[in-house]
């Protein structure tokens, strides 16, 4: 946060700059992976070259923004992949068929989700269970669920289906249009709305939004209702790109969500970032994953560059601590 | 309502009901060897989840554990061929180096630990897998391993004894020193600890070393349990060892919990699990009723106060 002191000129550019300056260099960070990335690709750059780009982030992408609402709040959803795992084997059993069943499949499908993320919001308002906890715990009841509908990995995804949108439509990535479709769309509602400024507000300090007002459990409940349904979304969307189901295949998506979150400049503490930052951080991670594979890395030496780029992408937001001034602001 | 609020207690008839239970149903679950059986598996979680108690102590959280476990095993056991010292030293040196990279950043860089760990997590990861080129590590753990880890005196499996020595220390640590105390301070708040006059940052990175070498020494340890070392062999110590540090009742935000209560936690979790496997309930079965567990465990006392 600015010093009091500071002048306030009325300048909005430096306003930006200060509030979203851990986006904007995850941004910057993306477009030069991104280059290097198409410099490195053998292939020609092609629509498939950006459909296969587009679709490696999308199922992230959609996973850090349910996390990113449920962080802003000041809690965390570890529950996520285990949805995520949950929706892939719903997929892979009812996903099929004519028009009429998928209609119905894509509705067990998100409901899956709301209902996940619903059981994860009532218990952390009601019972006040710490969120990191508690959604280990119900991630191990959703992951359990999974494995009951599919104990070993198997099924399968309408194809018709995944083809309309995996693909591209005038050149640009169905995916994109679809993850991008729904964020906005999302953001625009959700801004319109008292529940915006309430997840904003209980990340803050919760007892001052309790005192103002806000409603605290309703905000709450409706964010990690969120986060479910935007991890059946990735979930979904994973499922259309492997066309099978199996249980394993949301482990990676819990840490991989707050990883991106955290990259694209929401505050883990809650009550500063937005979602379209985490979409960012997502693509980051995976254009890094794909720029690795094609630059030649030994296949043996890419976790280690993985991990190495996590840390600096992280370290980059302890800049702000070389302009403090009293030891003291250090500490929240 | 007292009892209900005191988490030892609670596990504690927690897990004297899973015995009873259990013990209906297969009688030999009250024989001494089932109980040493389950007791020697437990000490290996009991001296991960110190560490993960220790830095949930202090308000953070290590996730780097399985990795730090795996690397330290699978060091040890590659240079046991120069020698015992080599051997163990090499291994506990990453730790070290796992705790001071995780403290480090939480301390200086001030990055909270849930993903600063999970990056070094990956950093240890890489280097495992880059070392062995993700084949199956050659090499066996040396005899002295060996004996801690398998081997018995007088009936009792060294490893119990060595998790009894450990606890000793840290009920000690904990309960007694001016160390002990500063870390409590350090969990419950860092910024008056810190104007109280505790060196903060120093308290905050000895723990995570501290956790790191708790980590070293079980991935040593399993080694020569199991008498050798594999790939991801710290995959299945994460989740249950952070677990049984919440349902033995030591806050998650830190600054308060005993480590009686994590003891008890550790064995609760065998016990459970054991019994689960021993009544051959499905791997569905037995993640639904975990979780259902942890939920109903520390419903009675895991939670935050009112805010209002």
């Amino acid at each position: 946060m600015p010093a009091i002191n500071a002048p306030m000129r009325s300048n909005w550019l430096r306003y930006f700059l200060r509030r979203n300056y851990r986006t904007i260099i995850a941004f910057a960070m993306l477009v030069i992976l991104f280059i290097a990335y198409l410099l490195v690709y053998p292939g020609r750059l092609s629509d498939q070259f950006f459909c296969a780009w587009a679709n490696q982030g999308a199922g992230l992408a959609f996973a850090a923004v349910g996390q990113t609402l449920v962080v802003l709040t000041s809690g965390i959803d570890m529950s996520i992949g285990s949805v995520f795992a949950l929706t892939n084997c719903i997929a892979s059993v009812f996903l099929n068929g004519d028009l009429y069943h998928i209609l119905i499949a894509l509705i067990l499908i998100l409901g899956a989700g709301i209902c996940c993320g619903l059981i994860n919001g009532m218990l952390i308002s009601y019972t006040r269970i710490q969120p990191i906890i508690l959604t280990i715990a119900t991630g191990a009841v959703y992951y359990g669920i999974a494995l009951f509908i599919r104990p070993v990995s198997g099924g399968s995804v309408s194809e018709a289906l995944s083809d309309a949108l995996t693909y591209n439509i005038f050149h640009i990535p169905t995916s994109l249009m679809l993850l991008f479709g729904t964020l906005i769309l999302f953001w625009v509602l959700l801004k319109r709305t008292k529940l915006y400024i309430g997840i904003y507000a209980i990340g803050s300090s919760e007892k001052s939004a309790f005192m103002s007002g806000v409603k605290v459990r309703q905000a709450k409940v409706a964010a990690y209702m969120f986060s479910g349904l935007f991890a059946s979304l990735g979930g979904l969307f994973l499922s259309l790109q492997t066309l099978t189901g199996d249980a394993l295949i949301g482990n990676t998506y819990t840490l991989n969500s707050v990883a991106a979150t955290v990259i694209g400049g929401t505050a883990l503490a809650g009550g500063t970032g937005a979602i379209f930052g985490s979409v960012i951080g997502s693509y980051l991670l995976r254009t890094l994953k794909g720029l690795m594979f094609f630059a030649g890395i030994a296949p043996m030496a890419q976790p280690l560059f993985e991990g190495i780029v996590l840390m600096c992408a992280l370290s980059i937001g302890s800049i702000r601590l070389l302009g403090m001034k009293s030891k003291i602001e250090i500490f929240r | 309502m007292r009892i209900a609020r005191n988490p030892a207690l609670v596990s504690l008839s927690g897990t004297v009901f899973v015995m009873v239970v259990g013990g209906i149903i297969f009688p030999q679950v009250f024989s001494l060897n089932y109980l040493r059986q389950q007791l020697q598996i437990a000490s290996f979680l009991g001296i991960a989840a110190t560490g993960a108690m220790l830095v949930i102590l202090i308000g953070g959280i290590d996730l780097s554990l399985p990795w730090v476990l795996t690397a330290a095993g699978i060091i040890s056991c590659t240079l046991s061929g120069r020698g015992v010292l080599i051997s163990i030293g090499a291994g506990l040196l990453v730790g070290l180096v796992a705790g001071l990279a995780n403290g480090l950043g939480a301390a200086i860089l001030r990055i909270p630990s849930i993903i600063w760990s999970l990056a070094v997590n990956f950093i240890f990861l890489g280097i495992c897998v880059f070392i062995t080129g993700g084949f199956m590590p050659q090499g066996h753990p040396t005899a002295i391993i060996k004996t801690i880890g398998i081997g018995r005196t007088l009936g009792v499996p060294n490893i119990i004894l060595f998790w009894c020595v450990l606890s000793v220390y840290i009920i000690l640590t904990l309960g007694q020193t001016r160390f002990g105390r500063f870390i409590y301070a350090v969990g419950q708040n860092e910024k008056v600890s810190f104007l109280s006059g505790i060196r903060t940052r120093r308290i905050i990175i000895l723990i995570f070393v501290m956790s790191g070498i708790c980590n070293a020494i079980t991935g040593i340890m399993l080694s020569g349990y199991s008498n050798q070392a594999f790939q991801a062999m710290g995959d299945p110590y994460l989740i249950p060892a952070i677990a049984a540090v919440v349902i033995g009742g030591t806050s998650i935000s830190g600054g308060s919990g005993t480590y009686l209560g994590t003891v008890i936690g550790v064995i609760f979790i065998t016990y459970l699990s054991s019994l689960l496997s021993v009544l051959q309930v499905p791997e569905a079965g037995r993640q639904i009723f975990f979780g259902v567990i942890i939920i109903a465990m520390t419903l009675s006392y895991s939670r935050k106060k009112e805010e209002r």
